[in-house]
């Protein structure tokens, strides 16, 4: 592997302790942070002086009979008397990490900006929707939200950027999400965060967030080949989809016109949402879902394209219209399996 | 303890010393009689030879990665060799030191004598499993001599199924027989517990070391089959190519993390109610005051070993599981804290008008109490759903569950085998030295972990062979805070040998009570009691009127 050539510098670090907020979200991160370290750190506190007190105050050498118990008198009221509190923090410290999980994590509107982000051994790879990339480098918008479409080529990886508090396995097989809003531009470090072979710790890059026209100029600047939609177009061509699927074909192949986001019927009777998961196996794995009313006759392309492929292809796919109605094609009837 | 003749509290009991008497280790010499012996004590020492051998090899392992982590370049060793020596690590450290450390030593040892039985209730299936771990290691050791293995101490697939072109499968094959030695000795623990109590002694009489073992027991019988499940799929995907990891074959990558951490999860308790048992055990002695809510800390022991086996997603919480699974496992990550809480308060409230001895074994139990506590405290920290999605896999895990396993675990380990180092040997080892190392160690571990929560915080990975610059203060730090504790761990290595030829021959050097103390011989005799001891009255008879040894 010659990938030492692709290792970039490192972001510049500043911070010793608390990296820098550079996203809304860092902001209150570091504030349910400092609560807990606050609570934790003074329980902690407690424990240490009443030991070290206790050690000396009841130390051996101190003579005289010691005083009445008064805790072990009453011994399951003082249980309760810790019992109790300690739930009750423990319910808060649960209740503020889910609030926030949520609030950051669970996206409310459609996000702006969708990047998709490849993982391999050891490297990134990130794709703008108008076909820019580059690698160990992610240019993103402030003030936007942005979301990664995360995927690996090999074994799992994980994505995270310290400045943004956000951190997401990155598996092959599968897409995952990461979204966020950066606030501040400047240039953050990169990181795997999930242990994947001899260069792991090589795995590390930057996010520079700049100002939204300043993206758009960076954009601009790069020599985007094609859109994703565009050299999915290509593939879909190439590859001999279109052979099938486009309708004039002598093997029955549904329209692929506003697959994505429809609900289909599958042969089994089961509906499925056609997301980009299901998307992707339908050309990697074809008969794992078999549209009602077509034979498997599909051939799967798993070993002849990568993930980089894959994704031009859904996102030609995601450009052929939105949802129209119920599947097109035939009426759904008995398929043998 | 009290058993029908009950001891004077706090005299040195040295005049049944058996200076000249019979006792297990002089009964007879020859090799032969060690390498088949059956009984509990000897086994117990076997273990213990074993084990600190395996402590010795995993020490060297993490000796060479902070070395290396001194300069932010990888320059030491390269990457791969980097990668094969935290995995040796790991591996060595969890499943054949602190997994087995307690239970098998001192826990092959103490059970017995603590419940008045002759010996565990399977004797030569103890053997056994000492033959197996063994066997196990030896496979481990093969499996580094031929190469090392890079996977971690977690296996991840597809990682450690298709990609990695190391001796996986040998490894592997190590952990995975070894676990038969945790199941048959959990297994053998249960029934002596349900079986060979002595008269009177009802569950809620037994020291709180036997329900902590007990507890240990039971996670081990039914966790270790999963691991060992998990382990042999990856030798199935890795060797025959059948799908069941890799999504390029058709299989699931996340499958493992569940498999895998259904055990570890509960696994960890297995590294640290042994702990709480000993910690148990020395506090009340040295404070001469009966353990605080015995009941709510027996009753703890099992609440912990029980609810531990529902939180295991919460290594997950980045993986890409449903946010609804993060929020049930991140609940119970917070409710199976709670008994853990209970613990450390009653400890703390047993010292209450007290007469509070800080001998070496009692600093190390005290040291215990305030690194457990510090490393429960962060446990929560990372239970905290938003919190765990920046720290998870960054260097504030790798303290957190340090503080816990070693600061926690390997202290307890360390104050339980000088507690009982008379006992076991007759001898008593030199107090000056066991205080200076208690407290050497107390520091030493302090500088090598603390640094690494802030490094977490910082936003530096787990497993890195190289790192930006800008951590490298906070990594002088915490290698220089692992000198200082390896001469933690270095001392008892001195003295405690050196007091089986020089040390005074004491009986009861602690006062303590107990049936391994009040009733057995000092060292005890090849079948422990030379008649069965008889139980009246509730453990940890403790006064704090008496005046102390
Ligand atoms: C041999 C003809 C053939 C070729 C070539 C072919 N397909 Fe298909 N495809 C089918 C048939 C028939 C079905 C419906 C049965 C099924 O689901 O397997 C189908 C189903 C699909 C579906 C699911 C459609 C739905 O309505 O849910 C997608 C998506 C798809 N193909 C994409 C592709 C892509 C992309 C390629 C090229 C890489 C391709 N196909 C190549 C025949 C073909
Ligand atoms: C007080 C209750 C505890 C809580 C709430 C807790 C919580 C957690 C959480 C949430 C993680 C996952 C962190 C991550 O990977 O992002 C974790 C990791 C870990 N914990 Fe704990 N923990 C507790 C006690 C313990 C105990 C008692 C031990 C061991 C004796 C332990 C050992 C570990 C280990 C080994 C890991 C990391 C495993 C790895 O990734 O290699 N924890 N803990
Ligand atoms: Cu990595
Ligand atoms: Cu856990």
């Amino acid at each position: 592997m010659t990938a030492a050539s692709s290792f970039l510098r490192d972001a510049p670090i500043e911070h010793v302790i608390v990296p820098p907020q550079a996203s809304e979200l860092a902001a209150r991160y570091d504030g349910l942070l400092a609560i807990l370290t606050v609570i934790c750190g003074a329980v902690l506190l407690l424990i240490t002086v009443l030991i070290v007190v206790q050690a000396v105050r009841f130390r051996a050498r101190g003579g005289g009979p010691r005083g009445y118990d008064r805790l072990r008198a009453r011994h399951w009221w003082v249980e309760a008397a810790w019992t109790l509190p300690t739930l009750i923090i423990f319910l808060g410290f649960f209740a503020g990490g889910l609030a926030l999980y949520l609030a950051a994590f669970e996206p409310t509107q459609a996000p702006a900006l969708t990047i998709n982000v490849i993982g391999k051994q050891w490297m990134w790879k990130a794709e703008h929707p108008n076909g820019a990339r580059e690698i160990n480098e992610l240019h993103v918008p402030a003030g936007v939200d942005v979301q990664l479409r995360l995927t690996s080529q090999d074994v799992i990886h994980s994505f995270f950027v310290p400045a943004l508090r956000v951190k997401r396995d990155v598996l092959p097989g599968r897409y995952t999400t990461l979204g966020f809003n950066a606030t501040r531009p400047g240039i953050y470090s990169l990181f795997c965060a999930e242990y994947c072979g001899t260069d792991h710790s090589r795995m590390r890059g930057r996010v520079v967030v700049l100002e939204e026209a300043a993206y758009a100029d960076w954009l601009s600047r790069q020599d985007a080949a094609a859109t994703p939609a565009a050299a999915g177009a290509v593939l879909f061509r190439s590859l001999g989809c279109s052979g099938c699927h486009a309708g004039d074909g002598p093997v029955a192949a549904p329209s692929l016109a506003g697959v994505y986001g429809r609900r289909v019927p599958l042969a089994d009777g089961r509906f499925v949402l056609a997301d980009e998961a299901y998307l992707r196996d339908s050309i990697l794995l074809p008969r794992k879902h078999v549209v009602a009313g077509f034979a498997p006759v599909m051939p799967s392309y798993a070993g002849q394209v990568d993930e980089a492929e894959l994704l031009h292809l859904i996102a030609y796919l995601q450009s052929l219209g939105a949802p129209t109605g119920p599947a097109a094609g035939p009426a759904p009837e008995e398929v043998a399996p | 303890m009290s058993t029908t003749a009950s001891p004077p509290l706090g005299r040195r009991l040295d005049t049944r010393a058996a200076a000249a008497g019979r006792n297990y280790l002089n009964e007879s010499t020859s090799l032969r009689s060690w390498l088949l012996t059956t009984d509990h004590k000897r086994i117990a020492w076997l273990y213990l030879a074993s084990i600190t051998f395996f402590f010795f090899i995993g020490s060297l392992a993490a000796l060479l990665i902070r070395l290396e982590l001194i300069t932010p370049a990888g320059d030491l060793v390269d990457s791969d060799t980097y990668n094969k020596l935290f995995s040796l690590h790991g591996i060595i450290m969890v499943w054949f030191f602190l997994v087995p450390s307690i239970p098998t030593t001192l826990g092959n040892f103490l059970l017995p004598l603590m419940i008045g039985a002759r010996d565990v209730a399977f004797p030569r299936l103890n053997l056994l499993s000492w033959y197996i771990y063994t066997l196990g290691g030896l496979f481990t050791l093969t499996a580094t001599l031929a190469g090392g293995v890079d996977t971690g101490w977690t296996f991840y697939t597809p990682y450690s199924s298709m990609f990695s072109n190391t001796a996986v499968v040998m490894a592997a094959t190590g952990v995975f027989v070894v676990g038969f030695s945790s199941i048959l000795t959990g297994l053998n623990f249960m029934v002596t517990v349900h079986k060979l109590r002595a008269p009177g002694l009802t569950w809620f009489r037994l020291p709180i070391m036997v329900w902590t073992l007990y507890a240990t027991s039971l996670i081990m019988v039914l966790a270790t089959p999963v691991l060992s499940i998990s382990l042999l799929l990856i030798v199935l995907e890795r060797v025959f190519g059948i799908g069941i990891f890799d999504p390029a074959l058709g299989g699931d990558p996340l499958l493992f993390q569940h498999l895998f951490w259904f055990y570890s999860h509960p696994a960890v308790y297995i590294m640290i109610l042994p702990g709480m048992g000993v910690v148990s055990e020395i506090i009340p002695c040295f404070a001469r005051r009966p353990l605080f809510g015995y009941r709510a800390v027996a009753l703890a022991s099992l609440g912990i070993a029980l609810f531990g086996f529902l939180v295991w997603g919460h290594h997950m919480f980045v993986s890409g599981q449903s946010l609804y699974a993060g929020a049930v496992f991140s609940l119970f990550s917070f409710l199976v804290a709670v008994p853990s809480a209970i613990k450390v308060f009653n400890w703390t409230a047993t010292l209450y008008q007290g007469r509070i001895h800080l001998t070496g074994p009692m600093l190390y139990a005290l040291s215990f109490v305030g690194l457990f506590t510090l490393g429960g405290l962060t446990g929560l920290f990372l239970a905290t759903l938003a919190l765990d999605v920046h720290l998870h896999d960054t260097y504030f895990v790798t303290a957190h569950f340090h503080y816990i396993m070693v600061g926690g675990m390997v202290t307890a380990y360390f104050g339980g085998l000088q507690f009982w180092w008379p006992k076991m040997t007759g001898r008593m080892y030199s107090e000056i030295w066991a205080v200076i190392a208690a407290i050497t160690l107390f520091i030493g571990f302090n500088l090598t972990f603390f640094p690494q929560y802030l490094l977490g915080i910082a936003g530096m990975p787990r497993r890195y062979h190289s790192y930006p610059e800008a951590f490298q203060l906070l990594h002088v730090a915490s290698s220089a805070g692992a000198v200082l504790l390896a001469v933690g761990y270095l001392l008892p290595a001195i003295y405690l040998p050196a007091s089986l030829r020089w040390g005074r021959r004491v009986d009861n050097p602690w006062g303590a009570l107990g049936l391994e103390w009040t009733a057995a011989d000092t060292p005890p005799i090849k079948h422990n009691f030379h008649q069965t001891p008889v139980v009246t009255g509730p453990p940890y008879g403790y006064r704090n009127d008496a005046e102390p040894a």
